[in-house]
Protein backbone atom coordinates (compact mmCIF):
# COMPACT_ATOMS: atom_id res chain seq x y z
CA UNK A 1 0.00 0.00 0.00
CA UNK A 2 2.81 2.34 0.97
CA UNK A 3 4.71 1.37 -2.19
CA UNK A 4 1.68 2.13 -4.39
CA UNK A 5 1.24 5.45 -2.67
CA UNK A 6 4.86 6.49 -3.09
CA UNK A 7 4.86 5.55 -6.77
CA UNK A 8 1.63 7.54 -7.22
CA UNK A 9 3.36 10.50 -5.56
CA UNK A 10 6.31 10.11 -7.94
CA UNK A 11 4.00 10.08 -10.98
CA UNK A 12 2.19 13.16 -9.68
CA UNK A 13 5.46 14.93 -9.08
CA UNK A 14 6.81 14.18 -12.54
CA UNK A 15 3.51 15.10 -14.25
CA UNK A 16 2.53 18.26 -12.39
CA UNK A 17 5.91 19.19 -10.86
CA UNK A 18 4.70 19.41 -7.29
CA UNK A 19 7.06 21.49 -5.19
CA UNK A 20 8.02 19.84 -1.96
CA UNK A 21 10.72 20.09 0.69
CA UNK A 22 11.35 18.43 4.00
CA UNK A 23 13.06 20.38 6.74
CA UNK A 24 13.18 21.13 10.44
CA UNK A 25 12.36 24.47 11.98
CA UNK A 26 11.12 26.68 14.78
CA UNK A 27 7.71 28.33 14.90
CA UNK A 28 7.99 32.11 14.80
CA UNK A 29 4.46 33.45 14.49
CA UNK A 30 0.99 32.28 13.53
CA UNK A 31 -2.10 33.97 12.16
CA UNK A 32 -5.55 32.51 11.85
CA UNK A 33 -6.77 31.92 8.33
CA UNK A 34 -10.47 31.21 8.27
CA UNK A 35 -11.98 29.24 11.10
CA UNK A 36 -9.38 26.59 11.88
CA UNK A 37 -6.41 27.07 9.59
CA UNK A 38 -3.23 28.92 10.39
CA UNK A 39 -0.65 30.77 8.36
CA UNK A 40 2.52 29.74 10.14
CA UNK A 41 5.85 31.46 9.81
CA UNK A 42 8.80 29.16 10.50
CA UNK A 43 12.53 29.58 10.81
CA UNK A 44 13.81 26.54 8.97
CA UNK A 45 17.30 25.14 8.68
CA UNK A 46 17.62 24.77 4.90
CA UNK A 47 14.91 27.12 3.61
CA UNK A 48 15.23 30.15 5.91
CA UNK A 49 12.17 31.97 7.17
CA UNK A 50 9.22 30.55 5.34
CA UNK A 51 5.44 30.83 5.63
CA UNK A 52 2.77 28.31 4.76
CA UNK A 53 -0.79 27.32 5.42
CA UNK A 54 -1.60 24.62 7.96
CA UNK A 55 -5.06 23.16 7.46
CA UNK A 56 -6.68 22.64 10.86
CA UNK A 57 -3.64 24.10 12.64
CA UNK A 58 -5.83 26.40 14.71
CA UNK A 59 -8.02 23.62 16.07
CA UNK A 60 -7.91 22.97 19.79
CA UNK A 61 -6.06 19.67 19.20
CA UNK A 62 -3.35 21.08 16.94
CA UNK A 63 -2.95 24.63 18.27
CA UNK A 64 -0.42 23.56 20.91
CA UNK A 65 2.02 22.42 18.23
CA UNK A 66 2.21 25.84 16.63
CA UNK A 67 3.36 27.82 19.64
CA UNK A 68 6.33 30.19 19.15
CA UNK A 69 9.68 28.49 19.66
CA UNK A 70 8.41 24.92 19.15
CA UNK A 71 10.72 22.74 17.06
CA UNK A 72 9.00 20.87 14.23
CA UNK A 73 9.53 18.34 11.49
CA UNK A 74 8.16 20.03 8.38
CA UNK A 75 6.92 18.98 4.96
CA UNK A 76 6.07 21.87 2.66
CA UNK A 77 4.15 21.37 -0.56
CA UNK A 78 2.95 23.75 -3.24
CA UNK A 79 2.18 23.63 -6.93
CA UNK A 80 4.65 26.39 -7.79
CA UNK A 81 7.66 27.63 -5.80
CA UNK A 82 6.17 31.12 -5.51
CA UNK A 83 2.99 29.83 -3.88
CA UNK A 84 2.37 30.06 -0.17
CA UNK A 85 2.02 26.29 0.00
CA UNK A 86 0.86 24.07 2.80
CA UNK A 87 2.74 22.62 5.74
CA UNK A 88 2.41 19.27 7.40
CA UNK A 89 4.25 19.36 10.68
CA UNK A 90 5.08 17.10 13.54
CA UNK A 91 6.26 18.30 16.92
CA UNK A 92 9.83 17.37 17.83
CA UNK A 93 10.36 19.53 20.91
CA UNK A 94 7.92 21.80 22.70
CA UNK A 95 10.13 24.68 23.79
CA UNK A 96 7.24 27.06 24.47
CA UNK A 97 5.95 24.91 27.32
CA UNK A 98 9.23 25.38 29.19
CA UNK A 99 8.65 29.09 29.50
CA UNK A 100 4.94 29.33 30.27
CA UNK A 101 5.61 29.67 34.00
CA UNK A 102 8.60 31.98 33.64
CA UNK A 103 7.46 35.53 32.85
CA UNK A 104 10.80 36.99 31.79
CA UNK A 105 12.08 34.17 29.55
CA UNK A 106 8.58 34.09 28.04
CA UNK A 107 8.90 37.78 27.16
CA UNK A 108 12.40 37.11 25.80
CA UNK A 109 11.08 34.29 23.62
CA UNK A 110 8.22 36.47 22.32
CA UNK A 111 10.62 39.33 21.66
CA UNK A 112 13.10 37.09 19.80
CA UNK A 113 10.50 35.47 17.54
CA UNK A 114 8.92 38.82 16.65
CA UNK A 115 12.31 40.38 15.88
CA UNK A 116 13.13 37.41 13.62
CA UNK A 117 9.71 37.60 11.98
CA UNK A 118 10.12 41.29 11.23
CA UNK A 119 13.82 41.31 10.41
CA UNK A 120 14.45 38.25 8.29
CA UNK A 121 13.85 38.09 4.56
CA UNK A 122 11.66 35.23 3.28
CA UNK A 123 13.31 32.03 2.06
CA UNK A 124 16.93 33.09 2.63
CA UNK A 125 18.55 30.19 4.47
CA UNK A 126 21.08 30.99 7.16
CA UNK A 127 22.17 27.91 9.09
CA UNK A 128 24.22 29.89 11.59
CA UNK A 129 21.27 32.05 12.53
CA UNK A 130 19.10 28.94 12.80
CA UNK A 131 21.66 27.32 15.09
CA UNK A 132 22.00 30.41 17.24
CA UNK A 133 18.26 30.65 17.73
CA UNK A 134 18.24 27.04 18.90
CA UNK A 135 21.02 27.87 21.36
CA UNK A 136 19.09 30.90 22.61
CA UNK A 137 16.10 28.68 23.40
CA UNK A 138 18.37 26.47 25.48
CA UNK A 139 20.00 29.41 27.25
CA UNK A 140 16.63 30.95 28.15
CA UNK A 141 16.13 28.05 30.56
CA UNK A 142 19.22 29.05 32.54
CA UNK A 143 19.32 31.60 35.35
CA UNK A 144 21.67 34.14 33.69
CA UNK A 145 19.96 34.24 30.31
CA UNK A 146 19.73 38.03 29.88
CA UNK A 147 23.37 38.71 28.76
CA UNK A 148 23.07 35.78 26.34
CA UNK A 149 19.95 37.36 24.88
CA UNK A 150 21.89 40.59 24.25
CA UNK A 151 24.70 38.55 22.64
CA UNK A 152 22.10 36.82 20.47
CA UNK A 153 20.82 40.21 19.24
CA UNK A 154 24.40 41.24 18.53
CA UNK A 155 24.93 38.02 16.53
CA UNK A 156 21.67 38.65 14.69
CA UNK A 157 22.96 42.07 13.62
CA UNK A 158 26.13 40.38 12.33
CA UNK A 159 24.15 37.73 10.46
CA UNK A 160 22.01 40.40 8.84
CA UNK A 161 25.12 42.26 7.66
CA UNK A 162 25.13 45.03 10.26
CA UNK A 163 27.71 43.60 12.62
CA UNK A 164 29.40 45.87 15.14
CA UNK A 165 33.18 45.94 15.29
CA UNK A 166 34.00 45.68 18.97
CA UNK A 167 37.49 44.26 18.51
CA UNK A 168 39.49 47.49 18.47
CA UNK A 169 39.19 51.27 18.75
CA UNK A 170 38.07 52.85 15.49
CA UNK A 171 40.48 55.77 15.98
CA UNK A 172 43.62 54.38 17.63
CA UNK A 173 43.32 50.73 16.66
CA UNK A 174 44.11 49.66 20.20
CA UNK A 175 42.19 46.71 21.62
CA UNK A 176 42.24 47.77 25.26
CA UNK A 177 39.98 49.95 27.44
CA UNK A 178 37.16 49.96 24.92
CA UNK A 179 34.23 51.71 26.57
CA UNK A 180 31.95 53.14 23.89
CA UNK A 181 30.52 52.47 20.44
CA UNK A 182 30.01 55.02 17.71
CA UNK A 183 26.29 55.19 16.79
CA UNK A 184 27.25 56.10 13.23
CA UNK A 185 29.80 53.43 12.40
CA UNK A 186 29.07 50.71 14.96
CA UNK A 187 32.76 50.58 15.84
CA UNK A 188 34.22 50.53 19.32
CA UNK A 189 35.97 53.57 20.77
CA UNK A 190 38.53 53.55 23.57
CA UNK A 191 37.94 55.45 26.82
CA UNK A 192 40.43 58.23 26.15
CA UNK A 193 39.08 59.00 22.68
CA UNK A 194 35.47 58.68 23.83
CA UNK A 195 35.75 61.03 26.80
CA UNK A 196 34.95 64.34 24.99
CA UNK A 197 32.04 62.74 23.08
CA UNK A 198 30.72 60.45 25.82
CA UNK A 199 27.18 61.89 25.70
CA UNK A 200 26.96 61.23 21.96
CA UNK A 201 28.32 57.69 22.02
CA UNK A 202 26.71 54.45 23.10
CA UNK A 203 28.16 52.71 26.14
CA UNK A 204 29.84 49.40 25.42
CA UNK A 205 28.96 46.89 28.14
CA UNK A 206 31.89 44.89 29.52
CA UNK A 207 30.19 41.53 29.13
CA UNK A 208 30.26 41.92 25.34
CA UNK A 209 34.05 42.05 25.41
CA UNK A 210 34.59 38.88 27.41
CA UNK A 211 32.76 35.72 28.29
CA UNK A 212 30.73 35.61 31.51
CA UNK A 213 28.74 38.31 33.24
CA UNK A 214 29.50 40.33 36.40
CA UNK A 215 25.83 40.74 37.31
CA UNK A 216 26.10 44.46 36.64
CA UNK A 217 22.58 45.69 35.92
CA UNK A 218 23.77 48.93 34.35
CA UNK A 219 25.95 46.92 31.96
CA UNK A 220 22.92 44.86 30.99
CA UNK A 221 20.79 47.95 30.32
CA UNK A 222 23.61 49.38 28.20
CA UNK A 223 23.73 46.11 26.27
CA UNK A 224 20.03 46.24 25.47
CA UNK A 225 20.34 49.94 24.53
CA UNK A 226 23.24 49.13 22.19
CA UNK A 227 21.61 46.28 20.28
CA UNK A 228 18.21 48.02 20.36
CA UNK A 229 19.70 51.14 18.78
CA UNK A 230 21.33 49.28 15.89
CA UNK A 231 18.39 46.94 15.33
CA UNK A 232 16.07 49.91 15.10
CA UNK A 233 18.41 51.96 12.93
CA UNK A 234 19.73 49.36 10.51
CA UNK A 235 17.29 46.45 10.50
CA UNK A 236 14.00 48.29 10.94
CA UNK A 237 14.93 51.45 9.05
CA UNK A 238 14.45 53.76 12.04
CA UNK A 239 10.74 53.00 12.48
CA UNK A 240 9.85 54.09 16.01
CA UNK A 241 7.65 51.10 17.02
CA UNK A 242 9.58 48.39 15.18
CA UNK A 243 11.06 46.76 18.27
CA UNK A 244 8.45 44.57 19.95
CA UNK A 245 6.70 45.80 23.08
CA UNK A 246 7.70 42.50 24.75
CA UNK A 247 11.33 43.58 24.53
CA UNK A 248 10.57 46.86 26.30
CA UNK A 249 8.58 45.04 28.99
CA UNK A 250 11.35 42.50 29.43
CA UNK A 251 13.97 45.26 29.93
CA UNK A 252 11.65 47.13 32.32
CA UNK A 253 11.06 43.98 34.36
CA UNK A 254 14.76 43.08 34.43
CA UNK A 255 15.75 46.49 35.71
CA UNK B 1 -30.53 30.56 -9.68
CA UNK B 2 -32.30 32.21 -6.73
CA UNK B 3 -33.51 35.69 -5.87
CA UNK B 4 -31.18 38.28 -4.36
CA UNK B 5 -32.59 37.85 -0.86
CA UNK B 6 -31.96 34.12 -0.82
CA UNK B 7 -28.48 34.52 -2.31
CA UNK B 8 -27.72 37.08 0.37
CA UNK B 9 -28.94 34.65 3.03
CA UNK B 10 -26.68 31.88 1.66
CA UNK B 11 -23.71 34.25 1.63
CA UNK B 12 -24.35 35.25 5.24
CA UNK B 13 -24.79 31.66 6.42
CA UNK B 14 -21.53 30.73 4.68
CA UNK B 15 -19.74 33.14 7.01
CA UNK B 16 -20.82 31.22 10.11
CA UNK B 17 -18.29 28.94 11.80
CA UNK B 18 -18.42 25.38 10.48
CA UNK B 19 -20.38 26.32 7.38
CA UNK B 20 -19.12 26.70 3.84
CA UNK B 21 -21.12 27.77 0.77
CA UNK B 22 -22.47 24.25 0.22
CA UNK B 23 -23.70 23.74 3.77
CA UNK B 24 -25.02 27.32 3.80
CA UNK B 25 -27.17 26.40 0.80
CA UNK B 26 -28.43 23.30 2.63
CA UNK B 27 -29.30 25.33 5.73
CA UNK B 28 -31.11 27.92 3.61
CA UNK B 29 -33.14 25.24 1.79
CA UNK B 30 -33.96 23.60 5.10
CA UNK B 31 -35.25 26.91 6.45
CA UNK B 32 -37.18 27.74 3.29
CA UNK B 33 -39.05 24.45 3.60
CA UNK B 34 -39.89 25.28 7.24
CA UNK B 35 -40.75 28.92 6.82
CA UNK B 36 -43.42 29.17 9.50
CA UNK B 37 -42.11 26.65 12.01
CA UNK B 38 -38.42 27.61 11.95
CA UNK B 39 -37.36 30.42 9.63
CA UNK B 40 -39.57 33.15 11.06
CA UNK B 41 -38.97 32.18 14.72
CA UNK B 42 -35.20 32.15 14.07
CA UNK B 43 -35.37 35.53 12.34
CA UNK B 44 -37.38 36.90 15.22
CA UNK B 45 -35.05 35.40 17.84
CA UNK B 46 -32.01 36.79 16.02
CA UNK B 47 -33.55 40.26 15.87
CA UNK B 48 -34.52 40.21 19.54
CA UNK B 49 -31.09 38.94 20.63
CA UNK B 50 -29.29 41.48 18.44
CA UNK B 51 -31.36 44.30 19.91
CA UNK B 52 -31.16 43.16 23.52
CA UNK B 53 -27.56 41.94 23.91
CA UNK B 54 -25.21 44.20 25.83
CA UNK B 55 -21.74 43.72 27.28
CA UNK B 56 -21.84 43.56 31.06
CA UNK B 57 -20.43 46.79 32.44
CA UNK B 58 -18.86 44.87 35.36
CA UNK B 59 -17.32 41.73 33.90
CA UNK B 60 -17.47 42.10 30.11
CA UNK B 61 -19.74 39.06 29.63
CA UNK B 62 -22.41 39.28 26.93
CA UNK B 63 -25.99 39.11 28.12
CA UNK B 64 -29.34 40.77 27.56
CA UNK B 65 -29.21 42.58 30.90
CA UNK B 66 -26.58 44.81 32.43
CA UNK B 67 -25.06 43.77 34.87
CA UNK B 68 -25.25 40.24 33.46
CA UNK B 69 -27.14 37.35 35.05
CA UNK B 70 -23.94 35.95 36.61
CA UNK B 71 -22.96 39.26 38.21
CA UNK B 72 -26.56 39.62 39.46
CA UNK B 73 -26.61 36.24 41.23
CA UNK B 74 -26.44 36.98 44.94
CA UNK B 75 -25.40 33.45 45.90
CA UNK B 76 -22.13 33.73 43.95
CA UNK B 77 -18.92 34.10 45.88
CA UNK B 78 -17.86 37.73 45.61
CA UNK B 79 -14.39 37.04 46.97
CA UNK B 80 -13.19 35.17 43.85
CA UNK B 81 -12.80 36.53 40.33
CA UNK B 82 -11.92 34.16 37.50
CA UNK B 83 -10.23 35.97 34.61
CA UNK B 84 -10.95 34.46 31.18
CA UNK B 85 -9.92 35.50 27.67
CA UNK B 86 -13.28 35.34 26.00
CA UNK B 87 -17.01 34.81 26.56
CA UNK B 88 -16.59 31.27 25.14
CA UNK B 89 -14.19 30.48 28.02
CA UNK B 90 -16.68 31.83 30.53
CA UNK B 91 -19.37 29.58 29.05
CA UNK B 92 -16.96 26.60 29.24
CA UNK B 93 -16.33 27.28 32.93
CA UNK B 94 -20.05 27.63 33.57
CA UNK B 95 -20.77 24.36 31.73
CA UNK B 96 -18.29 22.60 34.01
CA UNK B 97 -20.22 24.00 36.98
CA UNK B 98 -17.18 23.94 39.23
CA UNK B 99 -16.71 27.63 39.91
CA UNK B 100 -19.09 29.62 42.06
CA UNK B 101 -17.30 32.97 42.02
CA UNK B 102 -17.57 35.79 39.50
CA UNK B 103 -15.85 36.27 36.18
CA UNK B 104 -13.94 38.89 34.29
CA UNK B 105 -13.70 38.71 30.50
CA UNK B 106 -10.50 40.28 29.10
CA UNK B 107 -11.65 40.26 25.49
CA UNK B 108 -8.57 38.47 24.07
CA UNK B 109 -4.86 38.19 24.74
CA UNK B 110 -1.92 40.51 24.30
CA UNK B 111 -0.39 39.95 20.88
CA UNK B 112 2.36 41.93 19.21
CA UNK B 113 1.70 40.27 15.85
CA UNK B 114 -2.00 41.20 15.91
CA UNK B 115 -1.18 44.61 17.41
CA UNK B 116 -3.26 44.01 20.55
CA UNK B 117 -1.87 45.88 23.55
CA UNK B 118 -3.10 46.24 27.15
CA UNK B 119 -5.33 49.19 26.16
CA UNK B 120 -7.37 46.91 23.90
CA UNK B 121 -8.12 44.53 26.77
CA UNK B 122 -10.46 44.92 29.73
CA UNK B 123 -7.57 45.07 32.24
CA UNK B 124 -8.04 48.49 33.88
CA UNK B 125 -11.50 47.49 35.03
CA UNK B 126 -10.16 44.21 36.44
CA UNK B 127 -7.65 46.14 38.56
CA UNK B 128 -10.53 48.32 39.78
CA UNK B 129 -12.62 45.27 40.67
CA UNK B 130 -9.71 43.47 42.35
CA UNK B 131 -9.12 46.53 44.54
CA UNK B 132 -12.56 46.17 46.12
CA UNK B 133 -12.37 45.13 49.74
CA UNK B 134 -14.31 41.88 49.54
CA UNK B 135 -12.17 40.40 46.70
CA UNK B 136 -9.65 37.88 48.06
CA UNK B 137 -8.52 35.85 45.05
CA UNK B 138 -8.07 36.41 41.33
CA UNK B 139 -7.79 33.19 39.29
CA UNK B 140 -6.09 33.64 35.93
CA UNK B 141 -7.74 31.17 33.55
CA UNK B 142 -6.05 32.22 30.31
CA UNK B 143 -5.08 29.55 27.80
CA UNK B 144 -1.80 27.62 28.09
CA UNK B 145 -0.32 29.32 25.05
CA UNK B 146 2.53 31.81 24.76
CA UNK B 147 0.07 34.70 24.25
CA UNK B 148 -2.27 33.44 26.98
CA UNK B 149 0.47 33.13 29.58
CA UNK B 150 2.14 36.41 28.56
CA UNK B 151 -1.23 38.04 29.22
CA UNK B 152 -1.55 36.22 32.55
CA UNK B 153 1.88 37.43 33.70
CA UNK B 154 1.04 40.98 32.61
CA UNK B 155 -2.29 40.92 34.47
CA UNK B 156 -0.52 39.48 37.51
CA UNK B 157 1.98 42.39 37.42
CA UNK B 158 -0.87 44.89 37.22
CA UNK B 159 -2.54 43.31 40.25
CA UNK B 160 0.52 43.44 42.51
CA UNK B 161 -0.75 46.50 44.38
CA UNK B 162 -4.16 44.91 45.02
CA UNK B 163 -4.44 42.97 48.24
CA UNK B 164 -5.45 39.69 46.58
CA UNK B 165 -4.08 36.18 46.09
CA UNK B 166 -3.28 35.59 42.43
CA UNK B 167 -3.52 32.02 41.17
CA UNK B 168 -3.72 30.36 37.79
CA UNK B 169 -5.15 27.13 36.39
CA UNK B 170 -2.87 24.09 36.50
CA UNK B 171 -1.12 22.88 33.33
CA UNK B 172 -0.46 19.22 32.68
CA UNK B 173 -1.98 15.83 31.93
CA UNK B 174 -5.63 16.11 30.80
CA UNK B 175 -8.24 13.79 32.30
CA UNK B 176 -8.16 10.58 30.25
CA UNK B 177 -4.76 11.49 28.82
CA UNK B 178 -2.01 8.90 28.48
CA UNK B 179 1.60 9.90 29.00
CA UNK B 180 2.60 8.03 25.86
CA UNK B 181 0.62 10.47 23.70
CA UNK B 182 1.67 13.69 25.43
CA UNK B 183 4.31 16.03 24.07
CA UNK B 184 7.44 16.69 26.12
CA UNK B 185 6.30 20.21 27.02
CA UNK B 186 3.07 19.00 28.61
CA UNK B 187 4.89 16.26 30.49
CA UNK B 188 7.44 18.80 31.73
CA UNK B 189 4.65 21.19 32.85
CA UNK B 190 2.83 18.33 34.59
CA UNK B 191 6.00 17.24 36.37
CA UNK B 192 6.74 20.78 37.52
CA UNK B 193 3.19 21.14 38.86
CA UNK B 194 3.18 17.78 40.68
CA UNK B 195 1.77 17.66 44.17
CA UNK B 196 2.15 15.47 47.21
CA UNK B 197 -0.46 12.78 47.75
Amino acid sequence: MVGIRSSCDQILRSTYIIMEWIDKGYVLTTRYHGENSLIVSLLTEKNGKSSGLVHGGGSSKRRGIYQPGNFLDIIWKARLPDHLGTYRCELIRSHAANFLDAPLPLLALSSAVIILERALPEREPDRELFKKFGLLLKVLREVDWAPSYVRWELDLLTNLGFGLDLSKCAVTGCAEELTHVSPKTGKAVSEEIARPYADKLLVLPRFLLKSGFDEDLRDLINGFALTGYFLQRHVFGGKPDALPIQRERMIAALT
Amino acid sequence: MSGNEIEQLIKLFARLPGLGPRSARRVTLFLIKRRESLMLPIANALRLAAEAMVPCSLCGNIDTIDPCAICNQERRDRSQICVVEDVADLWAMERAGVFSGRYHVLGGTLSAIDGRGPEELNIAQLVERASEQFVEEVILATSATVDGQTTAHYVSDRLTNCDVTISRLAHGVPVGGELDYLDDGTISAALNARRTL
